[in-house]
């Protein structure tokens, strides 16, 4: 079954700020030591999509689980918070 | 934001909400910090909130204008495989009359929100948009305030309470808990299905403003140790699905493909027909258990909710633990403004008083829940279908005696598992719940 994420996260409201929350520490990790790259399933908003050479994040669309922070075997992600107010919005919740 | 204050909580939600009603009401000067644009922002979970623990903080809160989607009348409980399932469900007319609110759906965005006024009107100072980033200490490594992504952000308190959820990087980063690990967080994901109140009227079998909710174990987490959810609010419907983080891990599952998966299964398509998504959510739950919890007080700070990995992952209760932890904080924090001890040992009287409420007890009671499922994996895989066949077997009308029938459905089961492993899941199963 394939699904389309983005239709899901366009439900979504968010405050995008400029500068990403999420950031790999050491790419060259991903693309010669990590064999699992579990960030490119785990990921409920799939933030982290494999490129030619490397694993990019789009910060923009995530819900801030903390999933792919923990979920690194390498522990490679350097995790924060958006800004205050930044970030997903619940209409509902 | 150089003021000082007696107590600093981190984070909106219904522990730090909790506490801050509390603490104001008894003249206590309080800050709330929260990184939402509004409390609410950040939140949800499955959907239902408690009656009992609510009471506790608020007694009036129907007369507060609680904004309350749906009051739950009956409970199901399913165990599904691909093709069908077993349900067991208890309604009770005291759910609906003496006991009305016991248990109730909300939308976490519209109801933190309103708790969060609750605990303004009532004196609390509530601050949206912050990030509290790290703990201040003095030279005795004594909590004395937090720092937060302000310009001149840093906040003195006499204590601070940690209420910031199960996602907690500044927990991790002041040493007050460690990172949890994957195998004790289950990560769910949730959307929000528009449908008009008089369907969900019609297709749960429920009066006005009355409500369902609804457990799903089986295969539906496709053989990983998770569970699904499906409740009713007024005009919509919360259906979510979350697995254990290591399993999603190892088996490389996007968690929104088994979402879609679950939306399709027979069980659950007619329910949620017609239906419009408006919301789609992720959070983790923290389902580590009593093993996982860490220590609750110290210098000058203590610990509640989510936070503090307070969750019932059996009874799927998380927002009362929350609640009945964060006012028990408050408490604790009244008596040690009472003799001016914020010391751990002004603070020790916490963990007495989760003591004394169904708070830890019940999470002791279950302590070896956690190590079963992940132990025990047939649940998910093997036994759902098992059972299913089983069942689909003998209500298949064709002329074959009941007792062929019994015996065939023994030898599918016994091809696929032996009896040392029956008794062994019978066995643990009882051992981790008693």
């Amino acid at each position: 079954m394939t699904v389309k994420i983005e239709d899901k996260l366009f439900l979504d409201r968010f405050k995008v700020d400029d500068e990403s929350h999420l950031k790999i520490v050491d790419g060259a990790i991903c693309m010669t030591q990590c064999g699992e790259q579990p960030c490119l399933y785990i990921c409920p908003a799939n933030v982290y999509k494999l490129e030619k050479d490397r694993i990019s994040v789009s910060y923009e669309g995530c819900l801030e689980c903390g999933s792919c922070r923990i979920g690194c075997p390498h522990l490679n992600i350097e995790w924060r918070f958006p800004r205050g107010g930044y970030g997903v919005r619940h209409k509902f919740g | 934001m150089s003021e000082a204050f007696d107590v600093a909580i981190v984070g909106a939600g219904p522990a730090g909400i909790s506490a801050a009603c509390i603490l104001a009401q008894r003249g206590v000067k309080t800050i709330v910090l929260e990184r939402g644009e509004y409390a609410g922002a950040k939140n949800m979970f499955g959907g239902v909130l408690y009656g009992y623990d609510l009471a506790r903080i608020l007694p009036d809160f129907k007369e507060r204008n609680c904004p309350i989607e749906r009051n739950i009348v009956e409970s199901r409980i399913w165990y599904l495989w691909q093709e069908g399932g077993y349900s067991i469900s208890y309604r009770d007319r005291a759910f609906a009359e003496e006991r009305r609110l016991n248990a109730f759906t909300v939308g976490r965005a519209r109801f933190d929100r309103w708790y969060a006024e609750q605990a303004k009107q009532l004196g609390a100072l509530v601050v949206g948009a912050t990030v509290v980033t790290d703990l201040l200490k003095d030279a005795a490594g004594r909590v004395v305030g937090v720092r937060t992504d302000r310009p001149a952000g840093d906040l003195a308190a006499q204590v601070v309470l940690l209420a910031d959820g199960v996602n907690s990087p500044l927990a991790v980063h002041a040493g007050i808990r460690p990172e949890p690990r994957p195998v004790d967080i289950a990560l769910a994901v949730k959307e929000v299905i528009d449908l008009p109140e008089e369907v969900i009227d019609e297709r749960f079998n429920v009066g006005i403003d009355q409500g369902i909710t609804t457990e799903i174990l089986g295969s539906t987490t496709w053989g990983m140790n998770g569970v699904a959810f499906l409740y009713t609010n007024r005009h919509s419907i919360s259906l979510g699905i979350g697995a254990n983080l290591a399993d999603l891990a190892r088996e490389r599952v996007k968690p929104y493909e088994m979402l879609e998966s679950f939306k399709a299964h027979p069980m659950v398509a007619p329910l949620i027909e017609g239906g419009k998504s408006k919301e789609y959510l992720a959070h983790w739950l923290p389902e580590g258990g009593y093993e996982t919890i860490p220590q609750l007080y110290g210098d000058g700070y203590l610990i509640a909710g989510d936070s503090a990995m307070l969750f019932n992952a059996l009874h799927r209760e998380g927002s009362n633990l929350a609640m009945t932890s964060g006012r028990l904080a408050a408490e604790t924090i009244l008596q040690a403004i009472e003799k001016g001890d914020f010391s751990r040992m002004g603070l020790q009287s916490y963990g007495e008083r989760l003591r004394q409420t169904y708070v830890l007890p019940d999470m002791q009671k279950y302590r070896r829940f956690p190590a079963f499922l992940e132990k025990h994996q047939e649940l998910f895989n093997k036994v759902p279908e098992l059972t299913g066949l089983a069942a689909r077997e003998m209500l298949t009308v064709n002329g074959v005696s009941k007792k062929k029938k019994q015996r065939k459905i023994w030898q599918t089961i016994r091809g696929k598992m032996s009896l040392l492993e029956l008794m062994r899941l019978a066995w643990e199963g009882w051992r981790s719940v008693k």
